[in-house]
């Protein structure tokens, strides 16, 4: 595949074709705030933190990096006035909904934000709605135990009919991929419950300490074709 | 019916329907479109059947159900040809009366007929009443005289014309030529220009290629859509014929909400006839061009007729919109190239065949070609659907075809372009409506959607009502549009209940902003035009609600004051009794007192009171 070359702050650059416009920016050291993107993860550009204007003046727009791809003498600038004040207004919203997002907060302070302007209608709401988590159980875990319900006022990440899932393997991906901490799971005598089903955990044959779900376990080695065998022993004693 | 085997035996087989057809064949045309349908046009239908046939005239004239005639307000509307009488709010009693009147003495029942709204005179013929003699119909023009259900009608009038002259004179350049220059620009909302979008995806590299038409129409009140696709399914189907031709693609989809069953089964119904007569499927007319169509139902989603979202919808999965590049001509369906278009889009095309782009490009506006179908609504004296040459003012179509404002009433303003179009005030209407036009004073054309507004509609709870609508149909996928929407409609409902404060305009102008700029679909990026149009044009509204805790228009209920007149007040109690928290009282005949810290401002007492004593401030 061939180069593309392009502006990125009035800098000539270039990058493979179908390198997007995030890429891009992060390999010259310049940093955009995200919070829906993943690099292992096809990015949906939920959070439009990571903005950037393109194209000649007057004839500008704002366009979401992430999935933006580099094309031929494009010009884009990373931190101009339009997209300070978008990104701004986008934390702003951000920080009404999740004001207690340790993640939102510092972003927010960043960007000379302390307080939001606007009202909270949960002040113990955590979730961004950023979908990490749902692409993560979807595209890398492979089961789509979760996923996104409602529409605006009420979307919110849950099972299927807010029901204990039946193809969930309790690996804890969704908890480990999420920026605001708002999934958890509890390991109590041996057991992990999350998404509302108890999870029975292995111990390692050898040292004793839990590895994870057998349910998890098993679907591995279900994927990789190996004896399930292989996985009761931890990484570390293996 | 025959399988048509070539070219030549399509034009022979139309020859054929068109001899064995009479021009001077008296008709009865019901409308059954989507105002009339609600209102009993198939009682009404039956009603003619049986009269006719009861006066031994059943086999002398011809009875049908058709699309709609476009004067909603005024139906159920029937036509009789061939002396074009426009018949109005036509029940199953006025039949006997115009069976004898019309149909065997070749009178007119003058009580049924339009009458000229200023000079009183009877408009007994279609082409007498103002709201049809501006209109300049392409796309609705058969929507009153063919039979939607029959391939035959279809024909007669020229149907699938285009396919000799795409099939075997033209190179698919050429076609896509033809509607470049036609200046076709796409009637779904956005305005791309439709031949751009076709040489794209012909340009696109993969295969194979995709035709969709977008019949999800979600804007409430709009109904253009649904009369084209009930009332004459053929022409979308031969549009994306055309269209399919020129990109090279082999397979159409048709999306359609669930809540237009009857467009399912007439679009169904064509597509079946279409297949059986060889106009679709392998080599079409011995051509070496194949294409069939499908038809694909949604959910009904607002969201969904979003290009990227109804592309979703139709894979199975959630009708949520993905963020564009890749556009759909470049990765649409199943991430093949796809072109896309509304229905009265497709319906446009064959007649640029036909006619020729420049017969198109002559009509509208330097930007805009063509007509442009509207549905128009609300405050005026006639509703329906009217379709006009782009560039008609405001002006013609709400106090020309419209018949002004209803109960006399003042104009107020014009929402155009569906829940997320701006609102337009009496400065602009004189405005020649397009595409570019309209952009400019803050709305959109979108599809055509037309809500006119009177001095009894507040701005401000206008922009509430529609603010809550797109909250509720916003997807909610992206951070400015669902957090952005749902702030507004906190603002909103601040303001219109006494509690807003100063500082919420510049608030609802940041959001608006945000929203417009970095919203991820077109839902979110126009959703701010009801807010920032209302702002802008009356503003001073806003202010009397903010400033003063008063409703202008009367219409928030909380801001109004209930009072009794004490000199109009008979002490009859009706209003006491209807209360539903005591918050009326006073001593045994004398008038009555309605306590400010009780009221809950229901407004119960004002329809109570037959004396109109209770005085609303
Ligand atoms: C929220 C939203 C709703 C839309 N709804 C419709 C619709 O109901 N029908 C339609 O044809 N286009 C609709 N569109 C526009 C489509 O995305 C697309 O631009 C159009 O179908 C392209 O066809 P055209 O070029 O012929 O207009 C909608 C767009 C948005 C953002
Ligand atoms: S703009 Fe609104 S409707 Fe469009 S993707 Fe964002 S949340 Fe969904
Ligand atoms: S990182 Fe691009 S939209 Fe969230």
């Amino acid at each position: 595949m061939g180069e593309v070359s392009f502006y990125i702050n009035d800098l000539y650059t270039s990058a493979p074709v179908g390198t997007t416009l995030l890429e891009a920016v992060r390999s010259m050291d310049i940093e955009i705030p995200t919070l829906c993107h993943h690099p292992d993860l096809k990015s949906e550009g939920q959070c439009r933190l990571c903005l950037v204007e393109i194209g000649d003046w007057p004839q500008t727009r704002l366009v979401n990096s992430c999935t933006y791809p580099v094309e031929k003498g494009l010009k884009v600038q990373t931190h101009s006035e339009n997209v300070l004040q978008a990104r701004r207004l986008v934390l702003e919203l951000l920080l009404a909904r999740a004001p207690k997002a340790e993640i939102i907060q510092k972003l927010a302070a960043e960007h000379g934000i302390s307080q939001s302007r606007f009202t909270s209608e949960d002040p113990e709401e955590l979730c961004i709605l950023c979908g990490l988590c749902v692409r993560t159980c979807r595209d890398i875990v492979g089961v789509s135990a979760i996923g996104m319900i409602n529409r605006t006022p009420a979307k919110m990440v849950s099972t299927p009919f807010k029901e204990p899932s039946e193809v969930c393997i309790g690996c804890g991906s969704c908890a480990f991929v999420c920026p605001t901490g708002v999934i958890t799971y509890t390991e109590k005598n041996g057991i992990r419950s999350i998404w509302g089903r108890d999870f029975e955990l292995v111990a390692c044959e050898t040292c004793g300490s839990y590895i994870a779900p057998r349910a998890s376990l098993e679907y591995w080695a279900k994927q990789t074709g190996d004896p399930v065998e292989r996985y009761y022993i931890c990484r570390n004693c293996r | 019916m025959p399988f048509i085997e070539s070219v030549d035996h399509l034009t022979e087989y139309r020859r054929r329907v068109r001899a064995a057809r009479d021009p001077q064949q008296l008709q009865v045309l019901v409308c059954g479109g989507p105002g009339c349908l609600p209102l009993g046009s198939e009682e009404l239908a039956a009603a003619f059947a049986a009269e006719m046939e009861a006066r031994g005239i059943a086999g002398k004239v011809l009875l049908k159900t058709t699309g709609c005639h476009g004067l909603c307000s005024h139906g159920v509307r029937v036509l009789i040809r061939p002396q074009e009488i426009s018949y109005q709010k036509v029940t199953v009693e006025d039949v006997p009366e115009i069976v004898e009147t019309t149909l065997l003495s070749g009178g007119v029942v003058e009580r049924l007929v339009y009458h000229h709204p200023e000079s009183q005179a009877p408009c007994p013929h279609k082409m007498d009443i103002p709201f049809y003699q501006t209109q300049n119909p392409l796309v609705l023009r058969k929507l009153d005289v063919i039979d939607p259900e029959s391939l035959d009608d279809y024909l007669a009038l020229g149907g699938y014309r285009t396919l000799r002259k795409i099939l075997f004179q033209m190179t698919p350049e050429q076609v896509i030529e033809a509607v470049e220059k036609s200046g076709l620009r796409g009637r779904g909302g956005g305005g791309f220009p439709t031949g751009r979008k076709w040489r794209l995806c012909r340009e696109a590299q993969a295969q194979p290629k995709f035709v969709i038409c977008n019949g999800d129409e979600g804007d409430p009140g709009a109904f253009m859509d649904r009369a084209v696709m009930e009332g004459d399914p053929h022409a979308v189907i031969e549009g994306m014929i055309v269209g399919g031709y020129a990109i090279g693609a082999m397979r159409g989809y048709i999306y359609v909400r669930h809540e237009y069953p009857l467009a399912v089964k007439r679009l169904q119904k064509a597509i079946d006839q279409a297949r059986e007569f060889g106009l679709l499927g392998t080599n079409i007319l011995r051509s070496n061009f194949s294409f069939d169509i499908q038809i694909s139902q949604g959910a009904g989603a607002f969201v969904c007729g979003e290009e990227t979202a109804l592309i979703a919808s139709i894979e199975g999965k959630i009708g949520e919109p993905n963020p564009r590049p890749p556009y759909p001509v470049q990765a649409g369906l199943f991430g093949l190239p796809t072109v896309i278009n509304n229905v009265e889009t497709w319906a446009n095309v064959p007649e640029i065949i036909n006619m020729g782009p420049e017969w198109f490009a002559a009509m509208g506006t330097d930007k805009s070609k063509g007509t442009k179908i509207f549905s128009l609504v609300g405050a005026v004296n006639n509703t329906g659907l009217v379709e006009v040459p782009m560039g008609t003012s405001l002006r013609q179509i709400i106090f020309g075809m419209g018949g002004g404002i209803a109960h006399n009433r003042e104009f107020k303003a014009v929402q155009t372009g569906g829940p997320s179009g701006g609102c337009i005030p009496p400065q602009y209407l004189d405005l020649p409506v397009d595409y570019d036009s309209l952009q400019q004073v803050g709305s959109i054309m979108g599809s055509g959607g037309m809500i006119v507004m009177d001095n009894h509609d507040c701005m401000v709870d206008v922009a509430r009502y529609f603010i809550s609508f797109l909250m509720e149909e916003s997807c909610g996928k992206c951070t400015p549009c669902r957090e952005g929407l749902k702030q507004l409609i906190t603002i909103l409902n601040e303001i219109t209940t006494g509690k807003g404060e100063a500082h919420h305009v510049d608030l609802m102008e940041d959001i608006c902003q945000t929203m417009a700029t970095a919203s991820l679909c077109g839902l979110g990026q126009s959703a701010a035009n009801p807010v920032r149009s209302t702002l802008k044009y009356f503003r001073e509204e806003y202010e009397r609600h903010i400033r003063d805790k008063k409703c202008p228009a009367k219409v928030c209920r909380q801001l109004l004051i209930y009072t009794i007149d004490p000199n109009e007040c008979t002490s009859c109690l009706a209003c006491v009794r209807e209360c539903p928290v005591g918050a009326i009282s006073g001593p045994k005949k004398e008038p009555q007192v309605i306590d400010q810290d009780i009221c809950v401002k229901c407004g119960l007492c004002v329809d109570a009171c037959q004396f109109d004593a209770v005085k609303v401030e």
